[in-house]
């Protein structure tokens, strides 16, 4: 028994400084959806149903009365395609966990519970108890404080009398500025926000999240093709 | 405390796309093997959807956002996540005023 709780213990202590640092964000999101007309209840069904920041700050920038379901779904499937990625990695480390335990553990996978998995796992046999003590509590505070965010949001009221609606631009700036990897990210970083400023001038929304993530795709493809010496394009190949 | 119908399959909708990919990694099983171009392709994809999300906010809103959305890109070099949107967001109710 004293192993498993040691195990949820160590989840719980290696969580705790990504658990504080999300909470700032969290009130933000939670202030910004209220600004966008969400309740804090469906704020806090959210939180608790999608767990995944960068798409939830996405959705409520899409969001709008009635909201454009197809936009949102498409912008979180995009922004969370890395999870495609990071459970493939992450499921072979699993493998002391029933079927229930794994299908409930990854529901929680975030990018910092994620990253602190794998640490955990090349040095320790990856346990139920570590996950669920790391998961559990960060999902809780995470849902806790972005309801809390949009309640008090909410008594704020209009969100551009502080500049709050430039929050998200600024948000997303320093973001990106993470998942900065040089050249390639230039590139689709100008063709995104070009195509998509010109379809939203020309067509309007919701189709400039489809052209900006295209077309920025496509400059990451053609940009990574160009850098690598010597290597033909695999389509160039016979 | 409101829950709206609509609002909740928008919500609804997130979450499946969400827990799908959440799940793809046991279809997979860790066999996934991508080439580096298409690596770099898949890395891309955050920054991209990232952009074109606010795009039309910091380039096709007026001149006061684009100025405050360069200024947080600069900051974003030094400061930490909450640094660059005080940064972004004091620039832009001060450009407002003066523009």
């Amino acid at each position: 028994m004293s192993r498993l709780r040691d195990d949820a213990l160590r989840g719980f202590r290696d969580i705790a400084p990504a658990m504080l640092a999300a909470v700032p964000i969290a009130l933000l999101l939670g202030a910004l959806a209220a600004g966008k007309g969400l309740s804090p209840l469906e704020t806090m069904v959210m939180g608790a149903l999608v767990f995944a920041g960068g798409a939830q700050f996405a959705a409520v920038e899409l969001w709008a009365t009635p909201a454009p379901i197809g936009a949102i779904v498409f912008s979180t499937l995009l922004i969370n395609a890395r999870h495609v990625l990071m459970s493939a990695s992450l499921v072979p480390k699993l493998a002391g966990f029933s079927a229930w335990q794994t299908a409930l553990g990854l529901y929680f996978m975030a990018d910092e519970n994620w990253a602190l998995a794998e640490k955990r796992a090349r040095t320790h046999k990856l346990t139920p108890a570590y996950w669920f003590g790391m998961v559990m509590p960060f999902v809780t505070c995470w849902v806790a404080t972005s309801t809390l965010g949009a309640v008090v949001g909410a008594a704020l009221g209009d969100p551009r009398r502080f500049g709050a609606d430039f929050a998200f631009t600024a948000l997303f700036i320093a973001l990106v500025a993470a998942f900065w990897k040089g050249r390639v990210t230039f590139w689709t970083v100008a063709a995104a926000g070009l195509a998509s400023a010109l379809t939203y001038r020309v067509i309007g929304p919701p189709w400039h999240v489809l052209a900006g993530a295209l077309c920025g795709l496509a400059a990451a493809w053609l940009a990574a093709g160009a850098g690598v010496d010597g290597e033909p394009a695999p389509e160039a190949r016979p | 405390m409101t829950l709206d119908p609509h609002n909740l399959l928008a919500i609804l909708g997130m979450a499946i796309a969400t827990y799908a990919t959440r799940l793809a990694g046991l279809a997979l099983g860790g066999r996934l093997q991508l080439s580096p171009r298409a690596q770099a392709a898949f890395d891309a994809i955050p920054p991209a959807v990232l952009v074109a999300v606010i795009a039309p906010s910091a380039l096709a809103t007026g001149w006061p956002e684009t100025a405050a959305a360069l200024l947080a890109a600069l900051a974003a070099t030094r400061l930490p996540l909450l640094g660059v949107v005080a940064v972004g967001v004091a620039a832009v109710v001060a450009l407002r005023a003066l523009l």
